[in-house]
């Protein structure tokens, strides 16, 4: 790649939003709204009965108590891509905590001491919370009216079942690949339900102003998401939406889309507009929030000897959503598609399914079903390696697309500009010293060993999905940059500021943000913040609106310098004639339009805007064919693991990840990786939602649901960025990174446990406990056989 | 002091300034300060002493809000970021904050920044070690720690 030169591109500059380190960045529990009330809910007790009366007269004699509403208040259903959920459960209670009525009172002190007043006379139902159970025909039916939900055209869901979208993708012949394979691997995988631990609660206020105005306030990651699927729910236009930007503890997926807006908005409607308020606690959470849906992965896949080509992969994907799938039909369709990583096989044939349980409902999570997958199918890649005598590396070597070759499944052509994922491999063997062994500890029941994985990102987003960007000129030649990215930690509005000045040429403090101060009604349109695209998607946006703003400038200063406009350029703060710098306007000269020594004036203020919407992508058909992606960002991923045999404890001595993909602010970008690998790794160890045999949360809360903390985090982290190719239309290159680091830490830990002591693990996580357990079974000899060298010395 | 309706009045020194508030004898610490006296930096993650946004200065020391009742509090002098703005400490803090990336959705910064800033104050020479035991009692899920933690650092070193 050639020399760059640029002012702030590259660059580690320090982020901007320090209001958040002094404690006026607000957050929805911070901020006052006068008048409002507060909701409290009541959920049910079982996974699935039927609501024979709810008594909420006791309730509704507590002081300061406005009104007690249940199911019978809404009777429609509510959805987005799927029409499946009831405001409030109706008829059947689907889920234990399925929020079955809602006080309504003036304290949270009031509404929580009338919420337990509320009488619920209930019939259990039988119920299912095993995927596969739910996919059985006997099972019970959660959706017996499925049939007749509304949804959008490319769902398929199945009447009569549990199944609420079949996603179906063919490529070749099962057949002829089954006839070439010489090793045949066929293993089933599983991960459990996991909730985002966003660090702050969702929670979320509504009022409905005297002309009608429906004013939202949101934890989300997606204002316009919220007002779209909000409108499409309600059947509201709109333009009678109007929804706030706040700051957000942190997303991951759980707040990208409508979660509960429509209880505070719905509430405000039947109390002539009073603001109303519903502010999760953490157990709230766990019972109302939208979790990382249970996968189930059952894959069969053969190669050959004497090339080591993969010739053949079948699967059968499922995706338990929960009581809901409105977003997990799309989920479903994602680990479809992706069904093969980052390989070229000539014979693939995936059904997935999304399928309803007696659970809370799913969403998406960081990284979009990739992590999922990749736990099931880089485990699959090292099983095969391994009965083919091959190693790991090479084996993946021989198997990996060809840019500018190789297509995916669904027929879409991998572009050469998406990067080298070879590259990203070898570079991630060189990192971990591949092929040298570990140094074993002395302790005889510690083993380490290492493993490496591939860990792709192709972010799924809808191929219409447009955002726009507005840089508006000061008088003092400042500019103002508006865009509809909700800012969530990862600091877009920093490394989009930092666009503007580098296109102008100006000082960094010369370019504002709109931060917080924006709601969907003064902003241009974006789609929302996920999908790893708020850099990528609308860094275009933002450009574009530059490049127009610069020919404004160009335009305006040729006709008061006399010039034709394309002898200007804009540097330092000026427009200047390209070769006589004596001639030129400052900008601020011009943001105005400009005023004439006699005080005529021309053109006004300098506006420019720009818009996107993606280029190469398509929707795909009932066999999956289609063009799904603008970009992967090809990752791998590499640890070097010690496994305690007698605990079970895995510590992770060193994690090593590369990207290829150039940044736009280095110390930013780290911060996703950091952020991302320690994300993934606890997922890997650690994270498990644990229900009991009726469907109730074991451990809802952060003591027995543990995130990782400072003392977990690896001994040695190496983040290497590539920039083998810079991808054509991406700003500066630049694609996201919010999400690959969560990559493939799953997979590379079972890999290395296998290679340490021999024990395969496919069900996440891998906890003490489970790794003692499968010891136990697996390899029971390698206790003895410690406790024999112990009892020995 | 218990009055009539079962409540307490309570004294306690709130970021330098006496501060008399009436609260129920259940009350919580971090209702309090959110509630009665505004200073929202005060963060509520889980109200089970696990997550560690709510930390304040106790009586000079970082503790969870969360865990001490209000009534307990009498006569205490309690701190918060609304308390250290103004001061070289903040001043050095946002800059070595800003410079390492050390926050991102800024939930868990407010609880940070009360770490660094006891740091400086309180143990000006915490090794690496005492640094990260310090830390651990503070959750982030967005940073992943790495930067958070060479902020801290950078916070109580003279260089
Ligand atoms: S809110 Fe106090 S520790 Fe979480
Ligand atoms: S910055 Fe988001 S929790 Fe720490």
């Amino acid at each position: 790649m050639q020399e760059e030169k640029y002012l702030y591109i590259r660059k580690p500059i320090p982020r901007r939003d320090i209001d958040k380190l002094t404690g006026e960045a607000q957050f929805i529990a911070d901020i006052e709204i006068p008048g409002a009330l507060w909701m409290k809910l009541v959920g049910s007790p079982y996974p699935h009965a039927r609501i024979l009366e709810i008594d909420t007269s006791e309730a509704e004699k507590v002081p300061g108590v406005e009104a007690v509403l249940t199911g019978k208040d809404f009777p429609f259903k509510i959805g987005h891509h799927i029409r499946d959920r009831d405001v409030l459960a109706r008829d059947r209670a689907l889920y234990v905590g399925h929020p079955v009525a809602a006080v309504i009172a003036e304290t949270l002190e009031a509404a929580e001491k009338a919420a337990e007043l509320v009488r619920v006379k209930y019939e259990p139902l039988p119920y299912v919370l095993d995927p596969l159970e739910a996919m059985k025909p006997d099972a019970p039916l959660l959706h017996p009216n499925l049939g007749e939900y509304e949804h959008l055209p490319f769902l398929y869901p199945v009447p009569g079942t549990n199944i609420a979208h079949k996603f179906k993708l063919r490529k070749g012949s099962i057949k002829d690949g089954e006839r070439e394979a010489d090793v045949v691997v066929e293993e089933e995988y599983r991960l459990p339900m996991l909730h985002h631990s966003y660090l702050e609660p969702w929670g979320a206020a509504a009022r409905v102003r005297s002309d009608g105005t429906i004013e939202i306030w949101t934890s989300s990651q997606g204002p316009f998401a919220v007002r779209t699927q909000l409108a499409h729910s309600l059947h509201i236009p709109e333009s009678r939406i109007v929804v706030h930007y706040l700051y957000v503890g942190g997303g991951f997926g759980a707040k990208s889309d409508l979660f509960l807006e429509y209880l505070p908005v719905l509430a405000s409607m039947k109390l002539n507009g009073r603001p109303v308020k519903l502010i999760l606690n953490r157990e709230e959470s766990f019972y109302y929030g939208f979790h990382r849906a249970e996968y189930i992965f059952r894959m069969k896949t053969g190669a050959r000897k004497s090339d080591g080509k993969i010739v053949f992969h079948k699967g059968e994907y499922i995706y338990g959503t929960g009581h809901a799938a409105d977003l997990g039909s799309l989920l479903g369709n994602t680990i479809g598609w992706l069904a093969t990583g980052p390989y070229d096989i000539p014979n693939v044939w995936i059904d997935s399914y999304t399928v309803y349980t007696n659970k809370p409902t799913t969403t998406a999570f960081r990284n979009y079903t990739h992590t999922e997958l990749w736990f099931a199918f880089e485990q699959q890649m090292d099983i095969l390696a391994e009965r083919l005598g091959m190693d790991p590396v090479e084996f993946r070597l021989r198997n990996l697309i060809k840019p500018g070759a190789s297509t995916l499944p669904t027929g879409q052509q991998i572009s050469e500009d998406w990067g080298d994922p070879e590259g990203v491999l070898k570079r991630a063997a060189e990192l971990i010293e591949w092929g040298k062994e570990p140094e074993q500890p002395r302790e005889p029941w510690k083993r380490r060993a290492k493993a490496i994985v591939m860990a792709p990102k192709g972010p799924s987003m809808p191929p219409n999905i447009t955002t726009s960007a507005i840089v508006k000129m000061n008088e003092d030649g400042s500019v103002d940059l508006l865009t509809g990215v909700a800012e969530i930690g990862q600091g877009t509005l920093n490394s989009l500021a930092m666009m503007v000045a580098e296109e102008l040429q100006i000082p960094l403090e010369k370019v504002r943000v709109y931060g917080i101060d924006r709601d969907t009604s003064n902003t241009p349109y974006d789609w929302e913040t996920c999908a790893s695209r708020a850099t990528f998607a609308i860094g275009q946006a933002v450009l574009k609106a530059v490049d127009d703003l610069k020919q404004q400038i160009k335009q305006l200063a040729s006709q008061i310098l006399r010039v034709d406009p394309s002898s200007i350029e804009i540097r330092d703060g000026k427009a200047v004639v390209k070769g006589e710098p004596w001639k030129a306007l400052k900008l601020e000269e011009v943001a105005m339009g400009y005023t004439f020594p006699d005080g005529h004036a021309i053109h006004g203020q300098l506006i420019g805007r720009g818009s996107w919407v993606p280029r190469r992508t398509t929707g795909l058909d009932e066999e999956g064919r289609g063009h799904p992606l603008e970009f992967v960002t090809y990752s791998a991923q590499a640890v070097e693991i010690e496994v305690d045999i007698l605990s079970g404890r895995i510590d992770i001595l060193k994690a090593v990840a590369v990207a290829d993909t150039p940044f736009i602010n280095k110390i930013l970008a780290l911060g996703q990786a950091y952020g991302g690998a320690l994300m993934g790794i606890n997922v890997a160890l650690r994270e498990e939602i644990k229900f009991d045999e009726n469907g109730k949360i074991l451990n809802p809360g952060f003591t027995d649901y543990k995130i990782a903390r400072a003392g977990d985090i690896p001994k040695s982290i190496i983040v290497e960025f590539l920039s083998t190719k810079l991808l054509h239309d991406a700003p500066y290159g630049a694609k996201g990174i919010g999400e690959v680091f969560l990559g493939g830490w799953p997979a590379a830990i079972a890999n290395a446990l296998y290679r340490a002591i021999g024990v395969r693990i496919k069900r996440a996580p891998l906890s003490p406990e489970r790794v003692v357990e499968e010891i136990k079974k697996q390899k029971p000899d390698l206790l003895e056989n410690i406790v024999k060298k112990l009892g020995g010395e | 002091m218990s009055g009539t309706d079962g409540e307490i009045q309570v004294k306690l020194k709130v970021n330098g300034r006496m501060r008399e508030v009436r609260v129920k004898p259940n009350e919580r610490l971090i209702d309090t300060l959110r509630e009665k006296l505004g200073l929202k930096s005060v963060k509520m993650g889980c109200l089970t002493g696990e997550c560690g946004t709510c930390t304040v200065l106790y009586n000079g020391q970082p503790v969870k809000s969360c865990l001490v009742l209000t009534a307990e509090a009498d006569g205490k002098e309690v701190i918060t970021v609304e308390g250290l703005a103004g001061s070289d400490e903040m001043r050095r803090i946002t800059e070595v904050f800003a410079r390492n990336n050390a926050f991102q959705c800024g939930f868990c910064t407010p609880a940070f920044v009360l770490l660094a800033y006891w740091l400086m104050k309180v143990k000006p020479k915490a090794t690496d070690e005492e640094i990260l035991e310090a830390s651990n009692s503070i959750l982030c899920r967005c940073t992943g720690y790495t930067q958070i933690l060479q902020a801290l650092k950078e916070a109580i070193s003279r260089v």
